[in-house]
């Protein structure tokens, strides 16, 4: 582990609680996880298992009540970051760290025009005027596609896609260090999809900013990620680069997102789905959170958070059918 | 922009000739002959019909109300059974005083409503939010008159700071002033914080606060104008409470406007002057919602662009 | 909780929720949420004590004899164990009248919010499910009704027909018949196109029997909502109509009929204006209570 001081950001035992009426929701268990400087990293999981509240909370934006970070540390290049004063933390928004939301419908404003929506992030963090911003924003909106005259145009007047450029124009104004898209692309439609990845991915080069791309979708990880880390429940249950992911298979989980994506290559293997849901976030099992849907489940499984394993010095896995000999000679899961 | 009050200035012709026709025919089936009441139960069935003859109230409705609506148009709304005067004239007289009362019950419903409402929203579950809910709740709740006369009982009765009838100058429109738009006051910002929580609560203005943007710019710039919308329809509606509330308020406080115009009219049995006097409260609406619709183009770019 | 399932999108939540809720009928779920809140039950508690009051005022009081009888020697008396609220100019104890009085606000605004459900409601339901041009025909008279301040129409209506208590009646259901119309309309807009409807239309029900069998329950929220609020708006518009001397006459007694008649007394008796007045606003304030707790038991997310 000799990369630490080359770490973007590094998030150690991470809780987030929501605490409702009816009882308080685990969103974030203990989460870890570090990005490199530069890299894509990608967060994968069902909805549900902690995704968003993970990237909201390093921007301090969970909703408050009901949200409450419990336990843990985010630290931004070593710096720490959590429980800055708002004044602090707003000028890391949208400047060092900024944020790309899932729904482009509902992510801009309806009664101001993009480019003041996007003019207002740079007015926010660089010196020079309105005039100056707006300058800026047209060359952003010719950055990612849209021609500058349709700035003084309102959120309505554009489709989702193009929502969704504006969105990522004005993530990259002030050109930040770390940029979070939450599942940038589940809104839209699939070849509006390839557009926009390739977009963020053409800019993420330009700019070297760092990512941490969550989605559900293994193709767009594979598409993208250096990086990919698997959650379920609020936890971090298997993490290491594409090789280690997607051919060194180890967490049953993640075998069985594998096992859900149809396999366009051979159209006659079957699907086989994870069984049951989610479980609760107001009572989560004891042990393992998966082992209720896990059919490798043994005794401990029940009783025990297990503990990292790792099978080289990135890639680990949070399951009890390893132990650090097995781990290394291979998956006991055979893929469908 | 000019297409679009363009089209709601047409719009609201239809309505105007709908609602005027409407109280015209309603103000029709009043029994008992207005001419016997003219004239005198004693009069001479000559001279009875050589009236309706005069009046026109020997045509049928349509006709008398086309007659009416080109009269209206001209600004003739007929003459007075009691009085003998014009009605136009006596209600243009009446106006001023009406109007007033309106405006300042607005104004102050207007100014105070909003940052209360806001205010509430923003300090949601504090004491503050709770103290502005109760006020409110008590505002929609308290009869305008009744809180007039208790109004009037303690400021001017009590105290000596009003006078307690007429308008002689603008002291005698705070208390009535205050009465009428305490009701819309409360209406107004308990809508606005609802609309508010909804607002602050949206996605946009969590990618406002992912920019960096202060929370307090970010209610003021972002939030209130999205939750203006839904108060904006609200206030219009309010207005035409307080149109209604004002004959209560005029009547409590003694001030010579039109809606005691109206009630002394009815009690009189004088049906032009009523008639003329529901039409102007009416039309009075009419061009408020239209002035609302308006008004509501410029805060919501979506609404304006059905228009272009 | 809804909440979170609005802002973080979690449909796990939203299922639990679900499920809770599943096996619950609407009005079963409404009155479990509207118990939660404190304010809301403190308004029913209220609105039933004075239902009950009502009812029970016969047995009170002699209505002839308390309040109707002028008792001339005791006049203009000041609150007292006798007379709790004291008595008005002709004697008879303010109390009585107001118990009384809630008898009259209380049936004109029950029986009128009726009729203008039932009218309002088979228009909207015509409107809704017919469409096209039975429906722009409907709306359109609707929108001209509702283009006149409540108030003024009902004032409009007295002084055509002349002031009765039937006319008042008349007059205040016809001002209540738009809001119920376009609301019923729109339920049934949003029910009619609904896949359960759908299939009970290809399995041969008729029109009739889908509007009782899904239409009505399902506008049944907000039409409750809507009856609450309307109950208080009819109550603030007799007393003010009264006030007026457009609504109910003397001797019947009426709150804003004796705020009426007690505002020539203000300077010396202010006593007379305070109670009728206080009587009007619990009512109400019980009232809004009430009608802001079903609305927000309808729509948890406003909380």
């Amino acid at each position: 582990m000799n990369t630490k001081s080359e770490l973007i950001l590094d998030i150690k035992n991470l809780k987030v609680e929501y605490r409702t009426d009816d009882g308080v929701v685990n969103a974030v268990n203990g989460l870890d996880l570090e990005i490199e400087k530069g890299q894509t990293h990608g967060l994968v999981g069902e909805t549900g298992a902690g995704k968003t509240t993970t990237a909201l909370s390093v921007l301090d934006l969970i909703q408050s009540p009901p949200g409450i970070i419990v336990d843990g540390k985010i630290k931004l290049e070593g710096k720490n970051i959590r429980g800055l004063k708002d004044k602090d933390m707003e000028s890391i928004r949208g400047n060092d760290v900024s944020m790309i939301f899932q729904d482009p419908m509902t992510s801009l404003n309806p009664v101001m025009t993009i480019e003041d929506q996007i003019a207002e992030v740079i007015e926010y963090h660089e010196s020079g005027g309105y005039k100056e911003a707006i300058e800026k924003t047209h060359e952003m909106l010719t950055m990612v596609g849209l021609p500058p005259r349709r700035g003084k145009e309102y959120p309505h007047q554009f489709s989702g896609g193009m929502k969704q450029r504006v969105v990522i124009a004005m993530a990259l104004a002030c050109r930040p260090k770390l940029l979070i898209a939450d599942e940038p692309t589940t809104a839209l439609d699939v070849t509006i999809q390839a557009q926009v990845l390739t977009l963020m991915k053409n800019l993420k080069n330009q700019y070297g900013t760092s990512m941490l791309m969550i989605t559900h979708d293994l193709g767009i990880v594979a598409e993208i990620c250096d990086k990919v880390s698997v959650i379920y429940a609020g936890h971090i249950i298997e993490h290491g680069d594409l090789v280690d992911i997607f051919d060194n298979t180890r967490h049953p989980y993640t075998e069985g997102l594998f096992n859900s994506l149809p396999n366009l290559q051979d159209r006659k293997a079957k699907l086989i789905p994870i069984k049951g849901l989610m479980p609760d976030p107001t009572d989560l099992p004891t042990g393992c959170p998966f082992h209720p849907r896990c059919d490798y489940a043994m005794d401990i499984c029940t009783k025990k958070y297990p503990e990292k394993r790792y099978r080289n010095d990135q890639h680990f896995v949070e399951c009890h059918l390893y132990d650090s000999d097995n781990i290394k000679r291979g998956g006991v899961i055979k893929r469908g | 922009m000019w297409k679009y009050i363009g089209k709601r200035i047409v719009y609201l012709i239809p309505v105007v000739i709908g609602v005027t026709f409407m109280v015209f025919l309603i103000m029709n089936m009043a029994p008992g002959d207005p001419v016997k009441s003219i004239l005198g139960e004693q009069a001479s069935p000559e001279a009875i019909e050589e009236l309706r003859e005069e009046l026109g109230l020997n045509d049928n409705i349509l006709i008398q109300y086309k007659n009416y609506f080109l009269g209206l148009i001209k600004g003739d709304m007929g003459i007075s059974y009691k009085s003998k005067v014009g009605v136009a004239e006596e209600i243009g007289a009446r106006l001023p005083t009406t109007a007033k009362l309106s405006v300042i019950a607005i104004a102050i419903a207007i100014s105070l409503s909003i940052p209360l409402g806001i205010i509430a929203a923003v300090k949601q579950n504090t004491w503050i939010d709770s103290l502005t809910m109760f006020v409110a709740l008590l505002g929609v709740s308290v009869p305008v008159f009744w809180l007039g006369l208790m109004l009037l009982l303690f400021f001017s009765l009590k105290l000596g700071w009003f006078p307690v009838s007429g308008a002689a100058n603008w002291k005698s429109f705070i208390l009535p002033g205050i009465a009428l738009g305490f009701l819309s006051m409360a209406s107004i910002a308990r809508v606005t914080r609802s609309s508010m929580l909804e607002v602050i609560r949206q996605d946009y203005i969590r990618t406002a606060r992912s920019k960096g943007v202060p929370y307090n710019t970010i209610i003021r710039k972002h939030a209130l104008k999205n939750a203006l919308i839904p108060t904006i329809t609200v206030a219009g509606l309010q207005i035409g409470t307080l149109l209604g509330g004002s004959v209560l308020t005029e009547t409590v406080f003694g001030l010579p406007g039109i809606g005691r115009l109206m009630i002394q009219s009815i009690q009189g049995r004088d049906l032009p002057m009523v008639l003329g006097c529901i039409i102007v409260f009416t039309v009075a609406f009419s061009i408020v919602n239209l002035i609302v619709d308006i008004i509501y183009a410029f805060v919501d770019p979506r609404i304006k662009s059905q228009y272009t | 909780m809804d909440g979170i399932i609005h802002n973080n999108k979690k449909p796990t939540d939203a299922l639990k929720i679900k499920q809770k809720y599943k096996k619950q009928s609407q009005l079963k779920e409404i009155w479990f949420r509207l118990k939660k809140n404190k304010t809301s039950v403190l308004g029913l508690i209220i609105i039933l004590i004075i239902i009950s009051l009502a009812i029970a005022s016969g047995f009170i009081y002699d209505y002839d004899e308390d309040v109707i009888n002028q008792n001339i020697s005791e006049r203009l008396q000041s609150p007292s164990l006798d007379h709790p609220f004291g008595t008005d100019e002709l004697g008879r104890d303010i109390l009585a009248r107001i118990i009384y009085g809630s008898r009259t606000s209380l049936s004109i605004g029950f029986t009128t919010v009726v009729i203008s459900l039932i009218s309002g409601g088979i228009l909207g339901a015509i409107s809704g499910f017919y469409g096209g041009r039975i429906d722009n025909v409907i709306m359109r008279i609707m929108d001209i009704f509702l283009a006149i301040p409540g108030t003024l129409f009902a004032i409009t209506i007295v002084a055509a027909l002349g002031t009765s208590t039937i006319n008042l009646m008349i007059a205040l259901s016809i001002s209540g018949v738009p809001r119920f119309a376009r609301i019923v309309r729109s339920s049934v807009m949003t029910v009619k196109d609904v896949e359960f409807v759908e299939a009970a239309r290809a399995i041969g029900a008729n029109n009739l029997r889908i509007i009782i069998q899904h239409v009505i329950p399902n506008s049944l929220a907000p039409v409750i909502v809507q009856t609450t609020l309307q109950v208080a708006t009819i109550i603030l518009t007799i007393a003010g109509l009264s006030f007026l001397g457009l609504g109910v006459s003397a001797p019947q007694p009426e709150w804003g009929a004796m705020l009426s008649s007690a505002r020539a007394y203000m300077r010396e008796y202010s006593y007379m204006t305070l109670f009728p007045g206080l009587a009007i606003m619990i009512t109400i304030l019980a009232l809004n209570l009430l009608g802001d707790g079903l609305r927000d038991a309808l729509d948890p997310r406003l909380k």
